[in-house]
């Protein structure tokens, strides 16, 4: 908790709540038009949310946006693409399985698994697919380039998905879940089963191990400036520094210590300001200069984890979602 | 965590090739028995029912190292699992299938490894389907299904029909030497109330007091149990009390260790020797069990393991007229029977 006596500042009461039947699997902005999408199916879109449901009756697995449209994978197979005006398109189908990850890469282009498949589908509607060692747990594009990164057990692979030529492994033992790139390029982390993280440098494969979490790290969130990557999955957010050479030999900075774990961290799109949601449903907001705390949110009785929080573009917006369905948008004050 | 109802039942059903699971999965997803299971099978196409709580998934195996703990889990069941749990509503108990040639440690294991599937979910039952007429066969060419057997917390032995009441004896006989816990249903195309193989509780657990071991080292004074054939319409909760007149017969690889004391034990002594006992015994320890009575404890610590990973908790309270009796029971290879007994002993409350 803050450190001072003094209760801390709240942001609650500018937050537009919502309550929604469902899980709140992702929300966030297409645009400036926010969205909520829901385990059972449905997408809810605008300020005052109105229903879509792209896949018809299925539930969604995984939904992902670039801030210009929404990608969602579902139980039925498919991966479909909604616009902000609610038009859906179906980008593929594999039928009887699973849509469970996704990723979004340049120019339009769209990855996804099923099974041991990795499918990359770039703007114009090519699909080429691979298929990856174990089952593919995260996939993340490159900031440059139409490369691929596939988390799976021992290790990651970089795939020019492009290319005939075979992906790159970047092997370390263990199970791999999600899996990311630094801004610049330089940095490749993935989370792991053993509630740590795994980096490489990209380029040379040099190794950096994180770890010291008593619970998997599910949300990565890099700050506008590259230098910082929030994780998840402690009893605070926990930032290793990215500077230089990257976080080996550093400590992380823990911030917004409370007594329950983080589920989510959102870093603002333009200042060095994190969200962290918790498993209890409280919100905070961290300013990294100084430590300067705010509440954005404060649950009611039922205290479930937040599993959502994104920033619209300008970062004047906080919208976040949660286990049980309740939801909300958060106005900054500026 | 026995208890916790909010954690969503997990049966797993394992059964070597051909023995009746997909049988037995095509009834519990086809009759009306008012509840909605979701069930995570190994070959999408066998089962012949359009319902999209049926997931197909991988059987993908990993080591895990956690601490010191470093055990396989099914990587794969970790996710379907979590996705499951987003929507939980919409079932009220979870089925794992396993290939008939899967191991089923790795698949339990999840259940007691992972944290996040450990905080939604818990292992109910591990459920054996087995072929009357073949599993003879099986267990002496064929490690899987000998350890199916022995993981098992409820067995239906299946198509009784094909063979001769003799036959049935002796293969039961068969079953009992490798692992005499397991509540035996014996069926004709699987056909069994479903509440006898799901969301049991700790139900089968309660079994491993009802017999005493003594039945079952081999007193040929006994005679053959007339068993009677359980049908669809058998009320009989348990059939323990039949079963305690099978003959022993020793399985030359797999066994089991029965442990009681008539009383208290202190967990001060008994945690620290349980912990250190499947640490270094675990991989030949299949699976343990135990209903305890702790020193001042109005609650039945109940607990059970697979290889090295246990999981345990206080349960129900006793009843006023129930006996506190501690019993603990392993089934795995190479047991030291004699150690095991010591050991267990050197933990009675003083």
């Amino acid at each position: 908790m803050s450190a001072s006596a003094a209760p801390m500042q709240s942001l609650s009461d500018r937050v537009q709540p919502y309550t929604f039947p469902e899980h709140v699997l992702r929300a966030g902005f297409m645009g400036l038009v926010p969205f909520f999408v829901l385990t059972d199916g449905a997408v809810m879109l605008g300020e005052e949310p109105v229903e879509h449901r792209p896949h018809g009756g299925a539930g969604i697995l995984c939904a992902l946006s670039d801030g210009q449209r929404l990608v969602t994978g579902g139980e039925d197979g498919k991966v479909v693409e909604t616009l902000p005006d609610g038009t859906a398109k179906v980008l593929a189908e594999e039928k009887g399985r699973w849509v469970e990850t996704l990723a979004l890469g340049p120019d339009g282009a769209v990855a996804f698994a099923v099974g041991k498949k990795v499918v990359a589908r770039d703007g114009k509607g090519k699909m080429r697919d691979w298929s990856a060692p174990s089952t593919p747990q995260g996939l993340a594009f490159a900031p440059k380039g139409y490369r691929l990164a596939i988390s799976h057990i021992d290790g990651a692979s970089l795939w020019f998905a492009a290319t005939d030529a075979a992906p790159e492994k970047y092997e370390w033992k263990g199970p791999h879940l999600d899996v990311t790139f630094s801004p610049d390029n330089r940095f490749l982390v993935t989370s792991m089963q053993e509630n740590q993280l795994h980096g490489w440098t990209v380029q040379d494969k040099r190794h950096m191990r994180m770890s010291g979490y008593p619970a998997k790290t599910r949300s990565f969130s890099w700050s506008h400036d590259g230098l910082w990557l929030a994780t998840s999955g402690a009893e605070a957010a926990i930032i290793w520094p990215f500077a230089k050479d990257g976080p080996t030999g550093k400590a992380p900075r823990e911030c917004g210590v409370r007594p329950a774990k983080v589920t989510q961290v959102a870093f603002h799109p333009k200042a060095l300001v994190l969200a962290i949601g918790y498993e209890d449903g409280f919100i905070m907001l961290v300013r990294l200069t100084d430590n300067a705390e705010l509440l954005a949110r404060t649950p009611g009785e039922d205290r479930k984890p937040v599993t959502t929080m994104a920033w619209d573009a300008p970062g004047k917006h906080l919208i976040f979602g949660l286990e049980n369905g309740e939801a909300g948008l958060l106005a900054l004050p500026m | 965590m026995l208890d916790t109802p909010e954690k969503i039942p997990v049966t797993v059903l394992t059964g070597y090739l051909g023995a009746g699971k997909t049988t037995l999965l095509n009834r519990i997803l086809s009759e009306n028995h008012g509840k909605k299971y979701a069930v995570i099978v190994n070959e999408f196409g066998e089962i012949g029912i359009d319902n999209d709580l049926v997931v197909g998934a991988d059987e993908e195996v990993f080591q895990m190292n956690n601490g010191c703990i470093c055990c396989t889990v099914r990587g794969d069941l970790i996710r379907i699992i979590e996705n499951l749990m987003k929507r939980k509503g919409r079932f009220d108990a979870i089925i794992v299938e396993t290939t008939g040639l899967a191991d089923p440690a790795p698949v339990a294991q999840t259940f007691f490894v992972d944290q996040d599937v450990q905080a939604k979910s818990r292992l109910d039952a591990v459920v054996t389907v087995a072929d009357a007429k073949w599993l003879a066969a099986r267990l002496k060419d064929a490690p899987e299904a000998k350890n199916q057997i022995a993981f098992a917390d409820v067995i239906l032995l299946n198509k009784t029909d094909l063979v001769t009441p003799a036959e049935l004896a002796a293969v039961e006989a068969r079953i009992r030497a490798i692992n005499p816990y397991a509540t035996l249903h014996k069926t004709t195309k699987c056909a069994i109330e479903l509440e006898k193989v799901l969301d049991r509780g700790a139900f089968d657990l309660d079994r491993i007091l009802e017999i005493e071991p003594a039945f079952l080292t081999g007193d040929d004074h006994h005679h053959h149990d007339h068993d009677h054939d359980c049908g669809p319409g058998c009320t009989h909760e348990s059939h323990a009390h039949h079963d305690h007149h099978l003959h022993g017969h020793h399985d030359e690889e797999i066994k089991s260790v029965s442990i009681a004391h008539d009383g208290d034990i202190d967990p001060e002594k008994f945690m620290p020797w349980i912990n250190d006992l499947v640490q270094v015994e675990g991989p030949n320890i299949l699976r343990s069990k135990g209903i305890l009575s702790f020193r001042n404890e109005p609650k039945r610590f109940v607990f059970q393991g697979v290889h090295q990973i246990l999981d345990g908790d206080v349960q129900r309270e006793w009843k006023p007229d129930e006996k506190r009796v501690s019993r603990i029971v392993f089934i795995g290879r190479e047991l030291n029977e004699k150690a095991l007994r010591e050991g267990f002993l050197g933990c009675v409350a003083k």
